[in-house]
């Protein structure tokens, strides 16, 4: 059994929402991403989002695109990315990876060699944004040969596209809670409620929201209505904010530590 | 060779829709919107009425005497896409996505731009239409290009500068991109070249066509022959299309692209995708990309804001993979040297994109006979260029990236 489909079953039974903090790999660098890792298990996200830093973050607003261009400074690598979920395994973390990268830099390392990779490396799913149904046959074929769960997007604006797109989703159905590119925001689409409802009736799958959920009370809300709740550019800015200490040897773990605080307050 | 695209958008294995899935019923929508409309008689004549009658088309098809002299080899003619009302080829798209947009029931248009030619031009569309217009433009462009800025403001758009990544062309594509996502339901934008997701490269082809096939008919009306080459520059491929499309299927006329290879290709600052890039997807078609081993987009250079572009247009891939045509890299020096021949045989101050083409005649035109012609598409007028040409001859290097 996939672990994404262990945890979700598992919340279920408890009655609960995962919460699924994105953070930029590589930013500020690979070790401290390991670090943040173990951090937000312990704090008690139930799966993680590994974001693969790319030049051209097109689905992205201001916040993930810095960090991806502080991160591309490394520089960082695909390769990389998912290298760091394996050492985060290894230190004992045992939520569920996802990764979510462009499609470009997984077509340059090629797909079989990238299949081999991700599965060997311990990788549960894998989402990539720019690239919609009509475009992701050989990716899904792929995928499922090597019991890597190809998780999609939906939005708002799918409408008659939903049925499609959630009869092919593998693991969880992610909602994109509004117009627009990730980054925080005050404000849903309106007509949350029903999408994600409409999201709920075609399919038997978990379904999880994402993009401008950034506090305690947007996540409480969102609970409601979904399985899931993913939280990025939210966390993303908490990294960006602890990068002074993190810099520095002697406030390394405050940094850490202060990431930490904001993900907890954000567990329901 | 076979019509394309498919009905996936394929030019063989290029194209595509690589975007968001929020943005994939708006793609649809514009599909359909578009089929209708290119078939609908009175669309057709709006288009062409507006092509006409506030354009000027068609544009001549000039027998450039002193310089095909200068050069002493193939007769030289250029198709002088540089008298279009704006100065340049990028009004022919937005007359016609301007119309659409129209028709479609969309009150705001947005827009990127490189060099400015296209936000301009897209701005026009938008005063002419009575349409909102804000155009995307990289922080880099606003200050190469300052005179353009100016005309965008003076025709009503607002002029958004990016500063994200390069804060050039490519950044002002994303950001235009990730702009519509977020105002997909009253927005219609208006991509400039043939690159991006399905339907635009199909789209814009088919909207400047119109410049090979006025070319074809003046040149065997006037020739009565066709050419032997049709050379033209590209950045994204728009006007380079648009002179191709109509020859492609004449297997006789053999189709040169320029692009800019900035200081060199054997330099890292260049926007030589075709020699030096990779297949590879990027803004939402998968063509030839500037990129590292990673698959990270690298930047590019070229003296020409236009052509300062790491992706192609995937026709443009299909065509170099299938053989058709050929691309070969002009330098910044080469095109400015270009500019100032052309200035001086034939009082046309060339656009700098364009430059590069001529820069290629230059080389191409003294090897052949005199009874071969070559057909150029000077695709836009050198005013923009002037203060960047100033300080660049007076040896005083514009800031470039």
């Amino acid at each position: 059994m996939n672990r994404i489909d262990e945890v979700f079953h598992k919340l279920k039974s408890e009655g609960r929402t995962a919460l699924i903090p994105f953070i930029t790999t590589g930013d500020p660098d690979l070790k401290t991403t390991v670090d943040i890792i173990i951090e937000l298990e312990r704090s008690g996200a139930d799966m993680v989002e590994l974001g693969v830093p790319y030049s051209d973050p097109l689905a992205d607003g201001p916040v993930i695109q810095q960090a991806s261009e502080r991160a591309l400074r490394g520089p960082v690598t695909l390769e990389a990315c998912v290298e760091v979920a394996a050492q985060a395994a290894a230190a004992g973390v045992k939520m569920p990876f996802i990764l979510f990268s462009y499609f470009n830099p997984i077509l340059q390392y090629g797909l079989e060699r990238f299949f081999t990779l991700i599965h060997e490396k311990g990788i549960s799913g894998l989402i990539i944004p720019d690239l919609p149904i009509e475009e992701d046959g050989e990716v899904r074929e792929m995928a499922a040969e090597a019991g890597i769960h190809l998780i999609p997007l939906v939005a708002p604006t799918s409408k008659a596209r939903v049925q499609r797109i959630a009869a092919l989703a593998q693991g969880f159905v992610y909602c994109v809670s509004s117009l627009g590119v990730t980054g925080m925001r005050s404000e849903f689409h309106s007509g949350i409620e029903e999408f994600l409802q409409s999201v709920r009736e075609a399919t038997p799958l978990p379904i999880a929201v994402g993009f401008g959920i950034s506090s305690r009370d947007q996540v409480e809300r969102m609970s409601k209505h979904a399985d899931g709740v993913i939280v990025g550019s939210a966390i993303v800015r908490q990294v960006e904010e602890a990068l002074p200490l993190l810099l520095k040897e002697d406030t390394y773990r405050d940094g850490i530590s202060q990431i930490g605080r904001f993900v907890a307050s954000l567990r329901i | 060779m076979n019509k394309v695209p498919d009905g996936n958008g394929r030019f063989g294995k290029f194209g595509g829709r690589y975007v968001p899935e929020t943005l994939m019923n708006a793609l649809f929508e514009l599909e359909e919107a578009y089929k209708h409309y290119s078939n609908d008689p009175k669309f057709q004549e709006e288009v062409r009425y507006l092509l006409s009658k506030y354009s000027g088309r068609p544009t001549s098809l000039y027998y450039a005497e002193r310089l095909t002299q200068h050069l002493g080899g193939a007769k030289i003619l250029l198709k002088r896409e540089d008298l279009n009302h704006t100065g340049a080829h990028k009004i022919n798209n937005t007359i016609g996505q301007g119309v659409l947009a129209k028709r479609m029931g969309k009150k705001k248009i947005i827009a990127e731009t490189g060099a400015g030619q296209h936000g301009v031009a897209s701005a026009t569309i938008a005063a002419l239409l009575g349409m909102e217009c804000k155009v995307f433009m990289g922080e880099e462009d606003t200050k190469r290009q300052q005179l353009n800025v100016f005309r965008m403001q003076l025709l009503g758009a607002e002029v958004v500068p990016v500063l994200s990544g390069t804060r050039t062309l490519k950044d002002a594509c994303n950001e235009t991109l990730r702009y519509w996502v977020s105002h997909v339901d009253d927005t219609y934008y208006i991509l400039g070249s043939v690159t991006g997701p399905h339907p635009y490269p199909m789209m814009v082809r088919d909207f400047q066509r119109i410049i090979g096939d006025e070319a074809r008919e003046q040149i065997l009306r006037e020739e009565g022959r066709l050419p032997d080459y049709v050379v033209a520059a590209v950045g994204g491929g728009s006007n380079a299309i648009g002179i191709f499309y109509p020859f492609v299927g004449d297997e006789s006329v053999k189709l040169v692209g320029v692009e800019a290879a900035g200081r060199g290709i054997d330099t890292l600052e260049h926007a030589a995708t075709m020699t030096l890039g990779r297949h590879g997807v990027f803004q939402g078609s998968l063509s030839y990309v500037l990129q590292d081993d990673a698959g990270q987009v690298q930047p590019a250079h070229s003296i020409s804001a236009g052509l300062d572009y790491p992706g192609i247009g995937p026709e443009h891939a299909y065509l170099k993979d299938s053989g058709r045509a050929e691309y070969v890299p002009v330098t910044d020096a080469e095109a400015l040297e270009a500019l100032q021949l052309l200035s001086r045989t034939e009082g046309i101050i060339p656009a700098l994109e364009s430059a590069h083409a001529i820069a290629q005649v230059m080389k191409l035109a003294p090897t052949l006979p005199p009874d071969q012609t070559i057909v150029v598409s000077l695709s836009g007028r050198g005013d923009k260029d002037v203060e960047a040409i100033m300080s660049y001859l007076g040896g005083q290097k514009h800031e470039s990236h």
